[in-house]
């Protein structure tokens, strides 16, 4: 028996009938537990987004929580709210807008190139999707998306702003693939809430917040806009450097949030 | 019976995959920062080793001797992937967690070692019950380990405060180190210490003698 299971039309008639088998019980599993893995990823983006406006509570459902929060895009090259009309002719809804998908989409997105794509995301999309918090007792008052490359991956994140809109009330990634245990260290909860109450913005309105080089010395007169580095993981920190001073700086949210600041909104 | 047993059980403490046979190391030191975690992998990994065992061994007389380890492979990673879906589908938190770790079940060398081992040569029902035997192995290991890391290191167990921390107002003051893998190194090499002294016949030969201090004087 051992010589008919070498001969060569044996071996390729197991390998062929091996491959179809496990292909098609693995594409199976794949395709058929896809709409319960979409749900709890559009769960955990909710919660990573009431998590960052620190609105999360343990005793109330996320759903109801999120209701509480309004969606709306910004067109960032007017730096204001987009207009009913120009998401018309964009043919974008606000509801089901995905700017990740967005972004990839060459109608909906410019290219970004050297100079000015310092988070290297290469394209970005026309409309952004904030969050603004309705409830008037909540202490955050807008959720802002930013990404930018750090040292393997994209790292998606939400950072929400108080009514100064300058002042953090926290930041959180809720998608990166940085190398566990050193850059991954950006999901340590520890590490979040140091951006806690961290100003954003200098009395310029330039967005110089920043991770320090090892940990921030509480005497410096900057240490409002410093935040402590991640040790052994200078390549994921300079890029949590970049993209928060490319989303909050001129070329991002910068003169966005200076127009809200301006109406008072 | 008592074959059954030994191969359900055996594992466990006499021929521990990781113990013993030094298999599954990388993962045993990643994911044993908190039980809830090592659990999952306990499981996902029993599960693994379990279902290939078994369906290498129903398809041994036909797998081809020049891909055999290509066949086993194939298998395995089929499903480790099947396992890896169903935890984003009903344990998000718990798959974000673990992250690689699940993909690199595949690599793990216990499943492996046992499809080769044992499988190729038994029949489906025993290869199953080795499967679960060397699972069984594999997290009783994992679990002693994730209980002195995530005890000593974060004062809980299973998420719940054993000791108070000082952070929290408490009087424990957590040891940073066992929250790092470097740990667990430690803790394995006591539990083998402590295995071998008990059951002495996995002591290894000593493959050398070491020589005695050469001093000067004996030199010459």
């Amino acid at each position: 028996m051992a010589s008919s299971n070498d001969s060569i039309s044996k071996t390729i008639i197991v390998a062929v009938a091996l491959c179809l088998v496990c292909s098609i019980f693995v594409a199976g599993a794949a395709v058929g537990l896809k709409p319960i893995q979409q749900e709890n990823r559009d769960l955990d983006r909710k919660r990573n987004i009431l998590a960052a406006a620190q609105m999360l509570q343990p005793s109330e459902s996320v759903e109801e929580v999120f209701a509480t929060v309004e969606k709306r895009l910004v067109n960032m090259e007017a730096g204001r709210f987009a207009t009913d009309a120009e998401l018309q002719d964009a043919g974008v809804n606000v509801d089901s807008y995905n700017q990740q998908a967005a972004a990839k989409d060459p109608e909906l997105s410019t290219s970004l190139k050297g100079e000015s794509d310092p988070a290297s995301i290469k394209r970005r999309a026309k409309f952004a999707a904030v969050y603004v918090v309705k409830d008037e007792n909540a202490k955050a008052r807008i959720i802002l998306p930013v990404h930018g490359y750090g040292l393997w991956s994209t790292m998606y994140g939400f950072m929400a702003l108080e009514s100064d809109l300058s002042t953090v009330v926290g930041f959180g990634f809720y998608q990166q693939a940085e190398t566990p245990g050193l850059g991954g260290e950006v999901d340590n909860p520890n590490w979040k809430a140091l951006w806690e109450g961290k100003e954003v913005y200098n009395e310029e309105g330039e967005a110089v917040i920043r991770l320090a080089k090892g940990s921030v010395d509480s005497n410096d007169p900057n240490a409002s806009h410093k935040v402590d580095g991640l040790s052994g993981a200078t390549l994921t920190s300079r890029g949590v450097t970049n993209l928060v001073q490319y989303w909050l700086g001129s070329e991002g949210f910068g003169p966005f949030l200076a127009e809200l600041r301006s109406e008072g909104v | 019976m008592s074959e059954v047993k030994k191969v359900l059980f055996g594992p466990i403490l006499s021929n521990n995959p990781i113990a013993l046979q030094i298999l599954g190391i990388c993962s045993a030191l990643a994911v044993t920062s908190s039980m809830s975690v090592s659990l999952v992998m306990c499981v996902a990994l029993t599960v693994v080793t379990a279902f290939s065992n078994l369906f290498i061994a129903v398809i041994r007389s036909h797998i081809p001797n020049s891909i055999r380890i290509i066949v086993q492979m194939i298998i395995i990673a089929s499903l480790v992937i099947v396992v890896d879906q169903v935890l984003k589908a009903f344990a998000y938190e718990i798959s974000k967690q673990l992250s690689v770790f699940v993909g690199l079940i595949i690599t793990n060398c216990i499943v492996m070692g046992r499809a080769e081992a044992y499988a190729m040569k038994n029949g489906p029902a025993m290869s199953f019950l080795d499967g679960i035997g060397n699972g069984l192995g594999y997290s009783a290991m994992l679990i002693i380990v994730a209980f002195f890391r995530e005890l000593l290191g974060a004062g809980k167990l299973l998420g719940v405060p054993i000791f108070e921390t000082v952070q929290n107002g408490g009087w424990y003051q957590p040891n940073g180190l066992m929250l790092l893998p470097p740990s667990a190194f430690f803790v394995i090499g006591l539990v083998i210490w402590a295995l071998r002294a008990y059951k002495t016949e996995q002591v290894e030969e000593p493959e050398f003698t070491i020589a005695k201090n050469s001093r000067s004087q004996e030199a010459l």
